[in-house]
Parts: C-alpha cells; structure tokens; sequence
C-alpha cells in the first residue's frame, strides 16, 4: 500500500490497523477482492454473474419498502398494492423496480446459466460451483412463485390454484399434500399468510446463504474463462496466475460499467414499459382475486413457461409432472454427462455446437409454447424431446466427438 | 466467436417461428388517446363524472389527486366533478352502493379504478363506440350482451348492426355482423362524439395509473443520468485496463 501523505490518510491507516488486529478483515478483502485472481479474457458472457447478484440485493432493498405498506390479508392485499402505486411516495417506483426486478432477474439467470453451459464451468473441479448454483435457481424459483401470488389478482390466484395443485399428481398424499400447502380446502387468506412469511423471510434467508456459498466454493476453486485454461496451472515467481489479473479493481471497475448499462436497460422498462406488453406484469391481475371466476386462460409468468410447456406435452398429470420436475433437476447431473476432456466449447467439434444451439432453440420456443392456449402437441413434444435429447445423449457425442488442442495460456 | 453464432440461430429460430400467442383483441379499434394531453384529461374527467360514475366507483382515486394531476382547483372539482355529499379528500365513489348495485340491476357495476390496466385503453375506446339497439334492446360487439345499458346514447345516437349472410365451412348459411349503421344521429357528429370517447379512455387510463404522468416524465431524467454514468464508467474501466490491453 502506498505510503499516506496526509494526516487524515494516516488516521484512517491506524482505524484500518485496529480494526485489523482484531478482525481478519483484510485477509478476506484480499482473499475475495484484491488478491483473487481472475482469467483476463472475460468476456460478454461474464457480466451476469455479478449482474444477478445486483438484481438480488435490489429485490432485497425493494421487497423491505414493499412490506412496509403490503397486507398479507386476503382482504386487504390486493388493495394495499393500489395503495402503494397511489398513495405512497415512491411507491410505484419501488413496486415497479421489484416486478422489473424478478423478471430480469431470471433473464440475468438463464444468460449466467448458458455461459457455464457453452464454457464448461461445471466441469471438474467447478461442480459443487455448478450444483449451489442449480439450487439457488430452484430456490429462486420457489421465491418467484410465492412473490407472485401476493398481490392477490387473479392470475395471482389461479396461478397459485395450477401450481399447487399439481402436488395433487403425487399417488396416495396428493390430496392431503395439496390441503397441507394451501392451509385451506382452497386457495385462500392462509395460503397467501404462509406465502408471505416463505418469500419475505425463509427463501430470501436460504437464497442469501446460497449466494456466500456459490461465491466462496467458486473463489476456492477460481473462476473458469471463455477457454477453458486453468490459469492456476501457470503461476509466476511469486505464485500468481499468468494470465490472472486482480478483481479488485480490473473485475470491479469493469462490472461496474456493465452494470451501468444493465441499470440503463432496467430504467427503461421501469420508467416507460413496467409492464412490457403483459409478460412482466399481466393484465389480468389487475383484477382483484375471485374464487369464483375462473380466467379463461392461465398462463404462468415468462420464465416458467418453458417448464410449463414440458408439462402440457404429457397426456398422464403424474407423468407430467415427474416430466417437468426432471428437466430441472436434470441439470443436476451436467458435471457427470459431460464426458468431454475439453471445457469451453470454443475447442470442441460441431457437435457439441450444434446440439448447444437446438438446446436453446428447444427452451426458448419451449417457453413460447407455454404461454400459449392452443400450442400443437406434436410441437410441444417435439421440443420436449430435443430439450430431454440434448442431456442424455451428450455421454455419447462427448465422448465420440474430435475436439481441437486447447492452448496453454489464455487468447487474449 | 461462438457465442455470436448461438445468438444468431436463437433470434434466426424466434424469427422463424413468430408469436406462439396471437394478440387477443386483434379487432379493437385504436384508440389514440393521450395522458400527457391535459385539456383531454380534464374533458375526460368531465364527461366521466358525468354519464359513469352515477354506478361505477373509482375506489382507489381520491378527488384532490385531480386537483394536482389535472391542473384544476379545488372549487372546479367540487363543482364539477363530485356530486352529492363527498368532500374532495373522499375515494371516488359512486352514490350506488355494491349492495344496492347488486339490488337494482342484479350485478353490481364493476369498480373502474384498474379496468384500463386490466382491458386496455384500445378495449375502452371501441366499447364505448360499439353499442347497438337490437328488438332485445342495447348489444354491443365487444362485450356481448352487456348488463350496461348505452348511456350515451343521446350522444352518439341509436346504432343498429349491419349484417351480410355468408355460407360457412359447413355450407350453411349464416350472418355476421360487419359493421353499424346509423338509424338516429346524435347531438354529436361521429367525429365529436369519437372524441369525446378518446377523452373518456384517456382520464380511464390516468385513473388506472395516475404515476404513469410522473413516471415517464422523471424516466427522461433518469436515462440522460444513467447514460452519462454509463459512459463515464466506460471510460473508468478503459482507464484501469490500459496495462492489461497493452
């Protein structure tokens, strides 16, 4: 560190002293910060991560001021939801920056996911990096579900009504596990009680201390890069990468600039477009919860409607639901499919390419499928089965297909 | 580069494939209406306090928020706009009671705070155009068979459907209707009473979301903000970097 010139510099050296000789505050600065070592050739793909840990905090920050005015009533929520767009001061700002917030959210996610995906990050020694991921996505999943039942609209509600009962497919307990969730023999003021307390205090709590741990097995093991080198296998004199470069301030100074021009983005839709032609926020909750008015069509939010699609291709609800429930846990098991010696996809054939890309064909038209009310089931089926294909088959084409030399040091 | 190839084949594949949902109200009529126009605001609230709110309440909205959104004062609104005992700090509510509603006409008339978030400004606008008298009484072609009788008809005039026969898939013959004809003009000329409409959907519209005249109006603010951030955060990382890149 450089010597302090003035006074003040030297005070804050000596609180600096202080509080270190008490603490082990600089160890984890330097361990996490200045001293972690990250590849250099970063790229685009590398902004999400960090970008889906400014969207929690924000959905965190937001979700405080939201429950200091929302009702967990089923009288009262969805009314006091209008309160706060009308009659609190910033109100509307804060509501809008948490619906904007969840759904970009899940759009910082699913790009944070593919890039692990096209640059092999859950190979070894990255794949408990890979499994506290996949379970932060299921908690966040959860987390989202129960958000977005609280406002208390009617898609609030009768999407709450498909979700939940879909625990009904389960043989035997169905029936009773359904009754357990809901709290009621419906939908009904003891659910959204109980979906408050999960989303407001219980997954937020798991979420965060998922998040410490994602980091902390991701620092340990470090950072994988767009060519898949272990930079940790060419280390300098004194024991630094070669082609690592300090977070602290390169990473930072350049995560800031991308989360700038992601905040850009982010004001646009929260400032002219909140509810982004209905897929962020539906028109159909704007219309308080009725138990007695079904909607006629009840498509879940946007980021569930891939999932949602695989459901509909069953015919049988059990076998749907055990259908759905395995395209997300299945991804559990990428680190073990993955038979490949190669990590980025850069150094792999056309295969791994190709069956890449229809993956994320296969998701995304998946996800459109969902949101409709009339998809073809040969189409639904037909996506189902390439999303299902691109898993069990890639043993086979990662072991059989000609991957090219990886290079010793990062291109850069 | 790899990525720029993926990304390529998703936008190719969604382009390829188009919207799985086709738009619900594809055969509304748009209504161009505008919040940020005050003088339709104020029309708007004008004619709204008028023929609606004699049966639908505005439960969310309080009177005095008028007074700052519209640019009016106090006495107009009193005068104007709220009838019978309300102060101007009382919600928006309508003289018929949920329970007298339900009494008198069997469903209550819906509460109109959300109904533009909820329908849309275009769903609105060709509503309230859309009405006909048929032998059976008032129909209208948006919402079949509505409980609201057409209470702007002395406006509009009396409407009657225009239909044409065709013969369907099945040979049969049927008839659908194409559009209206005008059997008693109004005291207001189509063009007059169109924008009477549009006024109303404009003040339905700044009921539904009163924010929405502060929101965009701050966004301006906040994107000229969040682009010179952006830029200066640029040049801070192309600073920091330069004995990288070298």
């Amino acid at each position: 560190m450089a010597k302090p010139a003035s006074t003040f510099g030297k005070n804050v050296e000596l609180v600096g002293n202080w509080i270190d000789e008490r603490t082990s505050f600089s160890s984890f600065w330097n361990k996490h910060l200045a001293q972690y070592y990250a590849p250099k050739n970063f790229n685009l793909w590398y902004f999400f991560g960090s970008l889906s840990l400014l969207v929690l905090v924000n959905q965190i920050v937001t979700g405080i001021f939201l429950t200091m005015h929302y009702k967990p009533d089923a009288e009262l929520a969805f009314a006091s939801i209008e309160f706060i767009m009308r009659d609190v001061e910033w109100g509307w700002l804060i509501r809008y920056m948490h619906s904007t917030g969840a759904s970009l959210f899940f759009v910082v996610v699913y790009l944070h996911m593919l890039r692990a995906l096209m640059y092999g990050s859950y190979q070894k020694p990255r794949e408990i990096v890979w499994i506290l991921g996949v379970t932060i996505y299921l908690v966040l999943m959860a987390e989202s579900f129960m958000g977005y039942v609280l406002p208390w609209g009617q898609m609030s509600y009768w999407g709450a009504q498909v979700i939940i009962s879909l625990f009904g497919a389960v043989p035997w307990i169905g029936d009773g596990l359904v009754e357990w969730i809901r709290g009621d023999y419906l939908i009904a003021d003891a659910t959204l009680n109980r979906f408050f307390a999960l989303h407001v205090v219980a997954l937020p709590l798991v979420l965060l201390m998922l998040v410490v741990l994602h980091l902390a097995a991701l620092h340990e093991v470090g950072s994988n890069n767009p060519d898949g080198v272990e930079i940790k296998q060419n280390k300098d004199a004194a024991g630094r990468p070669r082609d690592g470069i300090p977070f602290h301030p390169y990473y930072t100074v350049k995560d800031i600039f991308g989360a700038c021009f992601f905040l850009l983005i982010a004001a646009f839709i929260i400032f002219f477009w909140p509810e982004f032609g209905g897929y962020f926020l539906k028109p159909d909750n704007f219309v308080e919860a009725n138990p007695l008015v079904t909607p006629d069509h009840i498509p879940p939010v946007w980021y569930f409607t891939p999932f949602y699609a695989i459901l509909q291709a069953v015919p049988d609800k059990l076998m749907g639901v055990v259908l759905m429930g395995a395209s997300v846990l299945i991804l559990y098991l990428v680190p073990w499919l993955d038979r490949s010696p190669v990590k980025s996809i850069r150094y792999r054939s056309w295969m791994s390419k190709l069956a890449l890309a229809l993956f994320c064909v296969a998701f995304v038209r998946l996800g459109m499928l969902g949101l409709s009310q009339d998809s073809s089931t040969f189409e639904l089926r037909l996506w189902t089965f390439i999303y299902f294909a691109f898993f069990i088959l890639m043993p086979i084409w990662t072991s059989f297909e000609k991957t090219k030399s990886v290079p010793e040091r990062v291109t850069y | 580069m790899s990525y720029r190839n993926l990304l390529a084949g998703v936008v190719l594949a969604l382009a390829v494939a188009g919207p799985a949902d086709a738009a619900k109200y594809a055969d509304l009529d748009h209504a161009g209406s505008n919040i940020f126009d005050r003088a339709s605001l104020q029309r708007g609230a004008a004619a709204f306090a008028n023929y609606c709110m004699g049966c639908h309440s505005v439960k969310f909205m309080r009177y005095n928020r008028l007074v700052r959104d519209l640019g009016l004062t106090e006495n107009e609104v009193e005068e104007f706009l709220i009838f019978g005992e309300q102060e101007i700090t009382d919600y928006m509510l309508s003289a018929m009671s949920y329970e007298d509603g339900t009494d008198w006409l069997g469903k209550a008339p819906p509460d109109l705070s959300l109904t533009a978030r909820a329908r849309s400004a275009d769903w609105i606008y060709t509503f309230l155009r859309s009405y006909y008298l048929t032998d059976e009484g008032w129909n209208n072609t948006v919402l079949e068979n509505p409980s609201m009788p057409h209470v702007m008809w002395e406006l509009q005039g009396i409407q009657r459907a225009l239909k044409e026969s065709y013969t369907d898939e099945f040979g049969e013959t049927r008839t659908r209707l194409v559009g209206f004809e005008l059997d008693r003009p109004g005291k207001m000329s189509v063009d007059e009473y169109d924008r009477l409409v549009r006024d109303i959907t404009a003040f339905m519209e700044y009921i539904a979301e009163p924010a929405r005249l502060q929101r965009e109006r701050i966004g301006v603010w906040v994107m000229l903000f969040l682009a010179l951030l952006t830029f200066l955060s640029y040049l801070l990382y192309q600073e920091y970097w330069r004995d990288i890149k070298k």
